[in-house]
């Protein structure tokens, strides 16, 4: 928001001539949650985290507006043959708030402290392609055997890898890869975080926090770029009630708000049509099959009925107001090196609930024996609206469904124990490439809710985890996902977009898939 | 009378320990823990974070360790806002409640006594119904409805206000949320001195006073409504400490960083230790408000007396 500022001195030449006005820029962005630490070992994983991170620290590469990758730290990289080595050479000029260079000792040190056990940080494992990280994340090797050196008096820095990992500079722009101020960490201790005490290397430093209400950053005057960012600061409200932001935003305290609920989409979209956005996503909004012997839902015959069943197109636009994306395939559509694939529902909406029809009559069900379902899903009204048009399409071919919710802590505890027939799960991609939710359905991973198991599938992923050339490693993912689609493994049902209001006289905010927008690229329009 | 104030924070100590020991228990029984959520963690980085905070070990022995570290007067750390200590967080948040809270307390006795005085002086007059109606809605209509529709008229409609964000407690931004709040405090509060008035003045006391000829106006100020605050002040003590405590409602549509919301927030997110430090300051908090309504009531009441 633009409040007048004086600048030094203007009072002093206000009596004898005219100084210009000048105008205190100062971005007013609207956040769904509260950063859990700028420790980024601690972070919890919430949108508004990155946003805010990616504003105060920088990694050896970034990101632009439109979500390409640019040098960061780092002004130019090297990766051997094998595609096991990368050396990154760091800027003359990179320094932290308190004009410490930042060296390749920096990323070593927070490397290692993402992944030493004591640290306990939740997504840690997004490192593990680094050589020796989940040895050292299990506390099987000490933090010292990760594969990081720092050289040439830590302006190069060289990475192995474990394997090679084609989105491994794509992971790089996430804050487990950012680099930390080893000096004020072995200055301060665990205090090294208190604003006191913090220093950052991005464009932004934060200067204040109160908890619950905002946290402020001003320019880093140390920051390699400095003259280009044209922000005096940020401020980012915590507005947990969408509602209230969207109010917010509406009376001019805001200039953007992440995240404004889906259902005031069509409101918005015609009231600040200038303002509202929606762009399409890295997520996919699914419902989970129990492949578990002794479920329905391990029945082929079953799961493929109710996919042939589903009616994503009035999901997405009867259901849910236009604000997410039909979707009959679990990738969703536009992710990097991917050709989106797609379930085959051939036929009118007759022909495939009368197929429907046979394939549960084949597997045993009918009106004397009705198929009984446990749809589990977590207490949202968006979930249960959902929930609720599933059940009502499914409802013609006689299936029954007894519809459980629960807060997410527990929903996702039950459904990780396999209790459920059906479930509903949403996966945001880490970073931008299909392995991220294709391994999902890899057998044994954590986050494979219904236990899908096929060994065709999982040698796919595996050879593609292995595979430099980038064409043909697209290639073996795609045919592990048409696999999974054709085993009907899940329910495909909706790509998530994703929605902000954003002040029209903004200049340099830009949609993109990932949802990032840098702060420092942005600026008021004159 | 301070030998009784002290013995009853003495008799508040059982009280204490026992709301400790079942909010302690009653939330290890609830399902989930601090780290379930969407992304299933691998079990290394799960038993890494178990370790962290020791929650890898028995259950008795996690109790005698909260035990020990509350005597010292460590709430322990968040396991959600990791950048800050149970302590911290209660520190920056209850003075914010606590301003809003007290705020909306007096306005609602500034505003809810007189009413209730008034209604049941003009006893099923139009003026009583008009008021008992008015209170009623006010009831009746919950803050979740309120909270968005003041800030949606005052903040984006007419931009009187800001429409939400605490700005340091500037007084704009206290108006729209002290308001919301005291609605149905007010409303409470004038049906509860209603009710009580109209008690009063039916009593044998008030006709003696009528009686010996004294004017209406002394008999109403000078011996109803000293006796009818009790009722008032009765309700006054829990809801006192419930308002001040922070209104998780008020505090996400308006954006205010007080504590209510810790209270759910720290239930939802299994964050063990918030939730115990909130249950604690609370308990204190009831318990020491309700001493003070009983001291109080010895001052507005002379047959009760706590001498003994």
């Amino acid at each position: 928001m633009r409040k007048p500022r004086l600048i030094a001195g203007s009072l002093l030449l206000a009596s004898t001539c005219l100084a210009p006005a000048a105008f205190a820029e100062t971005l007013d962005i609207g956040v769904t949650g509260e950063l859990a630490s700028f420790d980024t070992s601690q972070v919890s994983g919430g949108v508004w985290e990155s946003q805010i991170l990616m504003d105060v620290y920088e990694g050896l590469v970034k990101k632009s507006p439109d979500g390409r990758l640019l040098p960061g730290m780092a002004t130019s990289w090297e990766v051997s043959d094998d595609g096991l080595t990368y050396t990154f050479h760091l800027r003359e000029d990179a320094a932290w708030s308190d004009g410490e260079p930042v060296t390749a000792e920096d990323f070593v040190f927070g490397w290692r402290h993402l992944l030493d056990p004591a640290n306990a940080s939740k997504y840690a494992y997004l490192l593990y392609p680094v050589a020796g990280a989940e040895a050292v994340n299990t506390g099987e090797k000490p933090p010292e055997a990760l594969g990081v050196a720092s050289l040439d008096d830590g302006r190069t820095l060289r990475v192995t890898l474990d394997a090679p990992t084609p989105y491994f500079l794509q992971q790089l722009t996430h804050y487990t890869a950012y680099p930390l101020p080893k000096h004020t960490l072995e200055r301060y201790g665990d205090d090294w975080v208190k604003l006191d005490h913090i220093v950052t290397n991005g464009a932004f430093t934060p200067v204040e926090w109160v908890s619950q209400s905002h946290i402020d950053v001003r320019p880093n005057p140390e920051y390699y770029d400095a003259d280009a960012v044209t922000l005096d600061g940020v401020t980012y409200h915590t507005i947990e009630d969408r509602n209230a932001g969207v109010s917010r935003f509406r009376a001019g305290e805001l200039d953007v708000m992440r995240e404004y609920s889906s259902s005031m989409y069509e409101l918005l979209r015609d009231e600040l049509p200038g303002a509202t956005h929606m762009s399409t996503y890295l997520g996919s909004y699914y419902y989970v099959f129990n492949h578990r012997d002794g479920h329905p839902t391990a029945d082929p015959r079953v799961r493929e009925a109710l996919n042939l069943a589903t009616r994503r197109r009035v999901l997405s636009e009867q259901i849910m107001g236009g604000t997410f994306q039909p979707a009959l395939s679990f990738v969703p559509d536009g992710i990097a090196h991917y050709d989106a694939q797609a379930m085959n529902l051939e036929g009118d909406m007759d022909a495939r609930m009368s197929r429907a029809r046979e394939l549960l009559e084949a597997a045993g069900y009918g009106p004397d024996h009705p198929l009984h379902l446990r749809l589990r899903y977590n207490t949202t009204d968006e979930h249960k609206k959902i929930a609720v048009a599933m059940a009502a399409m499914w409802r013609p071919l006689g299936v029954e469904v007894e519809m459980i919710n629960a807060e997410a802590t527990v929903h996702y505890q039950t459904i990780q124990e396999g209790d459920f027939d059906i479930a509903r799960a949403g996966w945001i991609a880490d970073y931008n490439d299909a392995e991220n939710f294709l391994t999902l359905l890899h057998t044994g991973v954590g986050n494979n809710y219904g236990a899908y198991a096929n060994p065709d599938y999982d040698a796919l992923l595996d050879r593609a985890a292995e595979t430099l050339d980038l064409d043909a490693r697209q290639q073996l993912l795609q045919r592990a996902e048409a696999l999974a689609l054709e085993d009907d493994a899940l329910i495909p049902m909706l790509y998530y977009v994703s929605r902000n209001l954003v002040n029209p006289a903004l200049e340099g905010w830009e949609d993109n898939i990932e949802d990032d927008h840098p702060s420092r690229w942005v600026h008021f329009a004159d | 009378m301070l030998s009784y104030a002290f013995k009853r924070l003495l008799q508040a100590i059982p009280t204490l320990l026992i709301v400790i020991t079942l909010a302690f228990f009653l939330m290890r029984v609830a399902p989930g823990g601090p780290f379930d959520g969407e992304r299933a963690l691998p079990p290394d980085i799960e038993a890494n974070l178990m370790a962290a905070y020791h929650l890898d070990e028995p259950l008795p022995q996690q109790y005698l360790r909260y035990l020990g570290d509350l005597l010292q007067g460590d709430f322990g750390p968040s396991f959600k806002y990791k950048d800050f200590s149970v302590t911290d967080l209660i520190q920056q948040g209850f003075p914010v409640s606590l301003e809003i809270g007290g705020l909306a307390i007096l306005l609602a006795l500034a505003l809810g006594l007189p009413l209730g005085v008034i209604a049941a002086l003009k006893r099923n007059s139009a003026v009583d119904y008009a008021v008992m109606g008015t209170a009623l809605a006010g009831i009746a209509i919950p803050n979740f409805v309120v909270a968005p529709l003041l800030a949606l008229v005052f903040g984006v409609i007419l931009s009187w206000l800001p429409a939400g964000g605490w700005n340091g407690g500037a007084l704009p931004n206290l108006v729209l949320p002290v308001l919301a709040l005291s609605i149905q405090q007010i409303a409470y509060i004038a049906r509860i001195m209603r009710a009580s008035m109209i008690e009063v003045l039916g009593s044998h006391y008030i006709r003696t006073a009528r009686a010996k000829g004294l004017s209406e106006r002394l008999v109403v100020w000078r011996h109803a409504i000293r006796p009818a605050l009790l009722p008032v002040v009765s309700y006054l003590g829990p809801a006192i400490a419930g308002i001040i405590t922070g209104s998780v409602v008020i505090e996400q549509i308006f954006g205010i960083p007080g504590i209510g919301r810790y209270f759910v927030q720290g239930a939802l997110n299994r964050d063990y230790t918030l939730v115990m430090g909130t249950v604690v300051f609370y308990g204190a908090l009831i318990v020491l408000l309700n001493l003070i309504v009983d001291l109080l009531y010895s001052a507005l009441d002379p047959q009760i007396r706590y001498d003994d």
